[in-house]
């Protein structure tokens, strides 16, 4: 069984006089421990397929199931369950909240997850262990480079253990070696078997995946493996 | 998810905003501590009217002479006395009268060690101190005894005390002095009980008491079957208390042969009507600084509900954020509620601690009675929660209601 089953996917803005069709009949499986990029241009759906992925929003028609569990007909709360154990997030702009500490920010998703304190505690300095920032634990976001307040993201996204982490436009706000950094960490994210779908529209992000879907105009354009993903060394010589 | 975990995040994130928190709070702090000094203020009032008539007694009648009407001219009340000593007698023999005692008074000057001072000089009979539960502090009443033999003895007021012999006087120095009213000498024989003020102004213990038969010999003269003054009068208890007024009303009107139609031509006062009367009248106070008070809760509520609408607004990503790692809207109401409810009532138990010290500031810098009753902290304090609770109420709907999407994306 895919983690993630999409078949047939519409999400229809129906502004009055004009309909949008921002996704037109979308099909994609995704693997337990796969590394997706999906790609395209600005304007092209990803966001909205994003969205969906994500259990923010609802296709207008189409199945969706996420973890054998169908979710086009759930309510919000039920969205809100599935998210809280399924799917960690990673935003372009962080979304840290600001005068708080590293770990009281990994700590956040435990706290609606109705996690005992002491294991709380466990889990928020396992993840920030994950992504190398133990020792800054209480450190506020401000006090944070853009690299290590995406990494304090990361643990955040990871501290509920979910199997799927999607990140939109993850590197956007980063330089090109804090990019690698935070792409490295995916890589062993991956390794550990967790499954990471990222949006991006940055063709160097995209070329570092085992695997690309491009998608243009509500639609799957391509869907490739790449042979040989390149690694950080690309960025080093290009620099 | 528990209660306390959403309380725990609302304080977390009440705190890291401290200055908007505290500016919130600012406007409970003035709604509830005007409530609560004005509430002090008001009940201190209240409390001042009661002991005063607690002190004159409950069960006590007044009977004044009324107004005469002779050719369509109507005097004002006592504008000529009609109550003679007869009278004063015949009631002293109702049923329910226990006591009785006549109070005639006139301002004089008098002195003493070389000091004098204006006071109001009162005639009256022993009964008087029983009747107006009055003791004495040092010496002693007259005596039925004084007041048979026209005694020129006299008891004196705290007042009288201070001005004629000064804060330091003791007992000794003033009982067994002379006392010149006009120039009468009375040898002070009492020093009667402080009774404080009975309204703005009227000092109960600015008075020379002596017997009223002294007073009737050696201070007025003129109609002298007529009693000149005002007759207290208490009955056996407050429950015979009606009716001893209407028999005296009765007594009087058959000595006085008025007829059916006529009006009385004296007056009976029962003092828990002027009881009633003075308290309606610091209820009605009482009740006009609540609704201000009230006015100024109600503008910190509205304070309340416009921060929490603009950190709404402010906190759109963050909101996002949270519903995105797994907030139900629910969690996002009470957040919200939470944070409003914990500001109101801070401001409350802030706003009860400032009261308590403006009352008592305006109590001891004008004088005021003031009194603090739990019961206003506690209803200060329940009604803080609930402003905080109805004017948080759409800000944290409006909040819980957040598209995630569009609040992730909100710049």
């Amino acid at each position: 069984m895919a983690l993630i089953e999409i078949r047939d996917l519409y999400k229809i803005y129906d502004s009055g006089a004009i309909q949008v069709n921002a996704l037109g009949g979308v099909s994609l499986d995704i693997q337990q421990g796969e590394f997706v990029v999906i790609t395209g241009p600005s304007g092209s759906g990803k966001s909205t397929l994003m969205n969906i992925l994500g259990c923010l929003d609802r296709p207008t028609k189409g199945q969706y199931r996420l973890n054998g569990q169908e979710v086009a007909r759930m309510n919000p709360n039920q969205l809100a369950d599935l998210r809280i154990n399924t799917i960690g997030f990673v935003f372009q702009n962080f979304n840290l909240l600001s005068r708080t500490s590293a770990a009281e920010n990994v700590e956040l998703p435990l706290l609606y997850a109705g996690v005992p304190k002491r294991e709380r505690a466990e889990r928020v300095k396992t993840a920030l262990s994950r992504v190398g920032l133990a020792e800054r634990m209480d450190h506020h976001p401000n006090q944070l480079s853009g690299g290590q307040q995406q990494r304090v993201a990361i643990a955040r996204a990871l501290v509920t253990r979910p199997p799927l982490i999607l990140a939109d436009e993850p590197t956007g706000n980063l330089d090109s070696r804090t990019t690698d950094e935070v792409m490295d960490l995916f890589d062993e994210l991956v390794a550990d078997g967790i499954t990471i779908v990222l949006v991006t529209h940055e063709p160097e992000i995209a070329d570092r995946a085992k695997r690309v879907v491009i998608v243009r105009d509500g639609h799957i354009k391509d869907d490739r493996l790449n042979k040989k993903p390149a690694g950080p060394s690309r960025y080093i010589e290009g620099v | 998810m528990n209660i306390w975990m959403l309380i725990s995040i609302a304080l977390k994130a009440l705190l890291r905003n401290k200055l908007r928190s505290a500016l919130t709070a600012l406007g409970m702090i003035i709604g509830v501590g005007a409530v609560v000094a004005m509430s002090a203020i008001g009940a201190g009032a209240k409390a001042q009217v009661e002991k005063t008539f607690e002190a004159m007694g409950s069960n006590m009648l007044i009977v004044r002479s009324g107004s005469s009407s002779k050719g369509g001219m109507r005097g004002g009340a006592g504008s000529q006395p009609t109550i003679t000593w007869e009278d004063v007698a015949a009631i002293q023999e109702i049923d329910e009268v226990v006591a009785s005692a006549p109070l005639l008074q006139t301002s004089v000057q008098v002195s003493a060690f070389g000091q004098n001072w204006s006071t109001s000089l009162q005639g009256t009979t022993p009964d008087f101190a029983t009747v107006r539960n009055w003791p004495c502090t040092a010496g002693r009443w007259f005596d039925d005894n004084d007041n048979a033999t026209k005694a020129k003895v006299a008891v004196i007021g705290k007042s009288v005390v201070t001005n004629l012999f000064g804060e330091d006087a003791t007992e000794e120095d003033i009982l067994g002095q002379t006392l010149r009213a006009g120039q009468i000498p009375f040898e002070i024989i009492g020093i009667a009980k402080s009774r404080g003020q009975s309204g703005p102004g009227f000092d109960q213990d600015d008075v020379v008491l002596i017997p009223v038969n002294t007073y009737r010999a050696k201070i007025s003269g003129g109609l002298a079957q007529y009693m000149q003054g005002t007759l207290y009068v208490s009955a056996s208890s407050r429950e015979t208390t009606a009716a001893a007024e209407s028999a005296i009303s009765e007594l009087l009107r058959t000595r006085h042969r008025i007829g059916h139609n006529d009006e009385d031509d004296f007056m009976v006062r029962n003092m828990s009507d002027m009881m009633a009367a003075q308290e309606e009248s610091a209820n009605t106070i009482t009740a006009l600084l609540a609704g201000i008070a009230l006015v100024s809760m109600v503008v910190g509520g509205i304070g309340i509900m416009n921060i929490m609408l603009v950190s709404v607004t402010e906190r759109t990503r963050e909101i996002g954020l949270r519903m995105a790692i797994g907030a139900k809207p629910r969690h996002i109401l009470l957040q919200f509620l939470i944070e409003s409810i914990v500001l109101a009532m801070v401001g409350g138990f802030l706003g009860v601690a400032t009261g308590i010290g403006v009352a008592t500031y305006m109590g001891s810098s004008q004088g005021w009675a003031i009194s603090i009753s739990p019961d206003t902290i506690l209803y200060a304090v329940g009604s803080s929660a609930l402003v905080g609770t109805l004017f948080g109420l759409w800000p944290a709907y409006r909040a819980s209601h957040l598209d995630p999407i569009q609040a992730l994306r909100f710049e």
